[in-house]
C-alpha cells in the first residue's frame, strides 16, 4: 500500500468552469430501438443547462444512460466524468463519485423506511468522500436540517420509500436527496412536473440554493415556468436522440411561444455547441 | 436486459453455523422398532404413562405412509438408518451450569447464545437444546418465583407428570400424521413451559436447538400451556453442521391456551439448507399446533424460514374458544435448491373466532417455495372471521413460487378474505437504490426486507433484528 491509500480519499477541489460532464456522439438503444443517435453535450462548473423537447425525443433517456440504467444499452459514443470514463462504472459508484439523477416517476418502495434510505445512500456518498458516516441519531439531525430546504415535514421520515407520496412529495423527496448526496452534477429529469405553483416555487427554490459555482445543474422539462424561477446558462432541444440547437434563456422562450417545429423543419445541420 | 440478469441466480452463502462439536455422546444403533421405544423410555427413566404414549404412537407410526401430496420432491428416507438416541455424554444431573461440559457452553457461546451467568442475555431465558437434549436452561430460578416453569420435556415429565399426561398429545394427537406419530414414539427432549393464571411471562423464552450429529434424527417436543389470564413470548433458534448428508428433523410443538391468555411463538429457522448444489441439509418436517382453547385466548405464529433443504410445516390454531384469535406471520426464503411447503392451518370451531394469515415468500436459485394454507369454518363458528395474504417474490427467472389456498366453509356467516400476489424483483426498484449510491446485494436485501417488514414486526423486539441480518447474509451474493 502506498502512503496515498492510506490517507483519507477526498475529491479533488473543483474550480468553476471545470469541464465536469462531457458527452460525445452518444448512441443509445433499448432493446431493439436506437433512442440516442449521437448526442453531444458539456457541462462545466457553475452552469445551468435546460434540456428540452418533445416527449419521446431520447431526453429521459439520456439522464439514464448517464446514470447507468441497465436497460439501455450504449452502441457508441462515450461518456466523461471529470475526466473519468463514466460508463465503465457500475450506477452506484457514479452516484457516489456524484452523479445524481432526479427521477421523472420516482418508484415506491413499501416497506422500507425513508429514513434508512436516505441514511444508507447519504452514507454512501459521504463514505466515498472520506467523510465520517453518521450515525442514526447524527443523520436524523442532519435530515431535518436538510429536510427544510425543501419544506418537507419530517413526518415523511417515519414512512416507506415514496409509498402513497403525491407527486410533489415525491419531487420533494428527489430534492430533499440531492440536497444529501451533495453532488456535482445533477441531471433532474422533469421534476417540475406535476407540481402545483407552490410546489414548484419550494422544489425551485431548493435547486437553486443547491446549484453552486462547484456544482453543475442539468433540468430536464417542457415548462418555460421553471426557468423563469432558475436562469440557465444553456438551453438544449432535443429531437429524434439528437440534440438539433442549444441556445441561451431567450431559446426557452422562443420555444415556449413557437413551439419545436420551427427548430425542426431547420433540420439538425445548424446545431450549436457552446 | 431482463432483472434476471442483474440479479443473478445466489450464490455461494457461507453458512456460519456449519461446525461440528467434537463431543462424546451416547448413541444406539440404528433402527427402529419396538425395543428401541422401550430403550428411549427406559433411558429416560419415564413413568408408565410415556411409556404406553410412546408405544401406542409406535404402533399407529406402523400403520401410516409418508405423506406426498407436498411439492417436495425427494429421495425416500430409510427409517432403519436413522440413530432414534444420541445425547452428549455428561453427568446425570445439571444442578447448575458449573455441571454442564465446558465444550457445550462453549458451542452455544460460538452460536451467540451465552450460557454462563455473566454473559446472558438479558431478559431472555433461554433452553439450550443440544442433538434433542436440553443440556441448560438459564433463569430458572427467577421465573420460578412467578411460578413459571421452563425446563426440559425430560425433567417435566419428572417433575410436572400430571401436567404431562393431561396435555401431551392434546393438540396434536399421536397419529395425526406420519411424523408426529414417528415424533411421539421416539422424542428425546425439548422444552416445556408452564404459566400459571394470571401471570404475564417476565421475559422472552427461547430454546435454541444445535443438531451436531450426522446420523441422529432430531425429535424434539415442546409443550406449552397458558392458564387463564396468562401471556407469554417465546422464540426457538435453530442451526446445524454442514453435512453432505441429510439429517431428518421431525418436532412437534403443541400450544395451549385458556381463557383470556395469549402465546406468541416465533420461530427463527437457519438450519443448514445444504450446499449450492443442493447437497446436504436438513429435511424438516414438523407439527406445531395451538389450541385456543379458553374464551377470547390468543395465538400467534410467527416464523422466519430460511434454513433446511425441505421444510414441510404448518403451524396453526385450533380456535375453539368463543372469540379466540389466531394469526400466522411468516417468511420463507429459499435459495440454491432448497424447497420450502409451507403455511398454516386455521381451524374455526368457536362462534366470533377470528385468525389473520400474513405470509411472504422469496423464491431464488432454483428453489421451490410454496404456501399451502387451510381456512376452515365450522359449523358453529357464526361470525368468525380471516383474513389471508400471500405474497411471493421471485429473484432471478430460475426459482418457483406456488400459493395453494384451501377454503372450507360450513357456516354462513363466517367471512374469510384472500389476497396474493407475486412479483419479480422490481429492476426499477433496484436501479432506484443503486442510483443512490447502494450496493446492488444491499439493495436486494433491503428490498426483500421491505417486503417482509409486515412479518418482521411481529417479532420479538430483540429478534426482528438479528432476522433482517439473518435475510441479509443469506442473500450475499444474490448479485451477479
Amino acid at each position: 500500500m502506498t502512503s496515498t491509500e492510506t490517507t483519507p480519499f477526498r475529491e479533488a477541489p473543483i474550480q468553476p468552469g471545470d469541464l465536469l460532464l462531457s458527452i460525445e456522439n452518444l448512441h443509445a438503444c433499448v432493446e431493439e430501438n436506437e433512442i440516442l443517435r449521437g448526442v453531444s453535450l458539456q457541462i462545466r462548473a457553475g452552469e445551468i443547462h435546460a434540456l428540452m423537447g418533445r416527449n419521446g425525443s431520447g431526453k429521459s433517456t439520456l439522464s439514464k444512460v448517464v446514470a447507468g440504467h441497465p436497460a439501455y444499452t450504449v452502441t457508441a459514443g462515450s461518456i466523461h466524468y471529470r475526466g473519468q470514463d463514466l460508463l465503465g462504472l457500475a450506477p452506484e459508484d457514479r452516484a457516489r463519485s456524484g452523479v445524481f439523477l432526479g427521477f421523472q416517476y420516482p418508484v415506491e418502495i413499501p416497506g422500507v423506511s425513508n429514513l434508512e434510505f436516505l441514511r444508507v445512500s447519504c452514507n454512501a456518498r459521504r463514505q466515498h468522500r472520506g467523510q465520517e458516516e453518521l450515525d442514526t441519531f447524527a443523520f436524523e439531525d442532519h435530515v431535518r436540517e436538510t429536510m427544510a430546504i425543501v419544506q418537507m415535514d419530517p413526518a415523511f421520515l417515519e414512512r416507506s420509500v415514496n409509498e402513497g407520496f403525491s407527486g410533489g412529495e415525491k419531487k420533494r423527496n428527489e430534492v430533499l436527496q440531492m440536497a444529501l448526496l451533495e453532488p456535482l452534477v445533477a441531471i433532474l429529469d422533469e421534476t417540475d412536473s406535476g407540481l402545483d405553483i407552490d410546489a414548484l416555487r419550494i422544489v425551485a427554490n431548493g435547486v437553486k440554493k443547491l446549484a453552486l459555482p462547484t456544482t453543475a445543474t442539468l433540468l430536464i422539462t417542457h415548462y418555460q415556468r421553471l426557468l423563469d424561477a432558475i436562469t440557465p446558462d444553456f438551453v438544449h432541444v432535443m429531437a429524434a436522440g439528437r440534440i438539433l440547437r442549444t441556445g441561451d434563456k431567450d431559446l426557452a422562450m422562443a420555444l415556449e411561444q413557437r413551439g419545436y417545429d420551427w427548430i425542426e423543419e431547420a433540420d439538425g445541420s445548424d446545431t450549436l455547441q457552446p | 436486459m431482463s432483472s434476471a440478469a442483474t440479479v443473478e441466480a445466489l450464490n455461494k452463502t457461507p453458512y456460519r453455523y456449519g461446525f461440528v462439536t467434537d463431543i462424546e455422546t451416547e448413541k444406539i444403533s440404528r433402527g427402529l422398532d419396538e425395543s428401541v421405544v422401550r430403550l428411549i423410555s427406559s433411558k429416560k427413566q419415564e413413568p408408565d404413562f410415556m411409556r404406553q404414549f410412546r408405544l401406542k404412537a409406535y404402533a399407529q407410526w406402523q400403520t401410516m405412509a409418508e405423506p406426498d401430496w407436498a411439492a417436495l420432491k425427494y429421495p425416500s428416507i430409510d427409517y432403519q438408518d436413522i440413530v432414534y438416541y444420541s445425547a452428549p455424554r455428561q453427568k446425570e444431573q445439571k444442578a447448575s451450569l458449573e455441571d454442564v461440559d465446558p465444550v457445550l457452553l462453549e458451542t452455544f457461546d460460538k452460536l451467540g447464545i451465552p450460557l454462563s451467568e455473566q454473559k446472558r442475555l438479558s431478559n431472555v431465558a433461554v433452553d439450550a437444546v443440544f442433538d434433542s437434549v436440553s443440556i441448560a436452561t438459564t433463569y430458572k430460578q427467577k421465573l420460578a418465583e412467578h411460578g413459571v416453569v421452563f425446563c426440559s420435556m425430560g425433567e417435566a415429565v419428572k417433575d410436572h407428570p400430571e401436567l404431562v399426561e393431561r396435555y401431551l398429545g392434546s393438540v396434536v394427537p399421536i397419529g395425526d400424521n406420519f411424523f408426529a406419530a414417528l415424533n411421539s414414539a421416539v422424542f428425546s427432549d425439548g422444552s416445556f413451559v408452564y404459566i400459571p393464571k394470571g401471570v404475564q411471562c417476565p421475559m422472552e423464552l427461547s430454546t435454541y436447538f444445535r443438531i451436531n450429529s450426522d446420523d441422529a434424527g432430531q425429535f424434539e417436543r415442546t409443550l406449552i400451556i397458558a392458564e387463564e389470564g396468562a401471556s407469554v413470548s417465546y422464540l426457538e433458534g435453530c442451526t446445524a453442521p454442514m453435512f453432505d448428508t441429510n439429517q431428518l428433523h421431525a418436532a412437534v410443538v403443541e400450544l395451549v391456551a385458556l381463557d383470556d391468555a395469549s402465546i406468541k411463538y416465533s420461530t427463527v429457522q437457519n438450519w443448514y439448507a445444504g450446499d449450492e448444489n443442493g447437497k446436504g441439509g436438513i429435511y424438516n418436517f414438523v407439527t406445531k399446533r395451538g389450541l385456543c382453547k379458553g374464551r377470547r385466548s390468543r395465538i400467534s405464529w410467527t416464523q422466519v424460514e430460511t434454513g433446511s433443504a425441505i421444510t414441510w410445516k404448518y403451524p396453526g390454531c385450533v380456535l375453539r374458544g368463543q372469540d379466540s384469535v389466531g394469526e400466522f406471520y411468516s417468511v420463507a426464503l429459499t435459495n440454491h435448491y432448497q424447497q420450502a411447503d409451507t403455511g398454516t392451518k386455521m381451524v374455526h370451531i368457536g362462534p366470533g373466532s377470528r385468525s389473520t394469515i400474513i405470509s411472504k415468500g422469496i423464491s431464488s436459485g432454483h428453489s421451490v417455495n410454496s404456501y399451502r394454507g387451510l381456512v376452515n369454518m365450522g359449523p358453529q363458528a357464526r361470525g368468525a372471521r380471516n383474513f389471508s395474504q400471500c405474497d411471493s417474490m421471485l429473484i432471478g427467472d430460475q426459482a418457483t413460487a406456488n400459493t395453494h389456498p384451501y377454503i372450507q366453509s360450513r357456516q354462513p356467516e363466517a367471512t374469510v378474505e384472500h389476497e396474493a400476489s407475486t412479483c419479480h424483483i422490481s429492476e426499477d426498484q433496484l436501479f432506484y437504490l443503486q442510483s443512490r449510491g447502494i450496493e446492488p446485494e444491499a439493495a436486494v436485501s433491503m428490498l426483500v426486507s421491505g417486503f417482509c417488514r409486515d412479518v418482521f414486526n411481529q417479532l420479538p423486539m430483540e429478534f426482528a433484528a438479528e432476522a433482517d441480518k439473518l435475510l441479509a447474509l443469506k442473500l450475499e451474493g444474490s448479485v451477479g
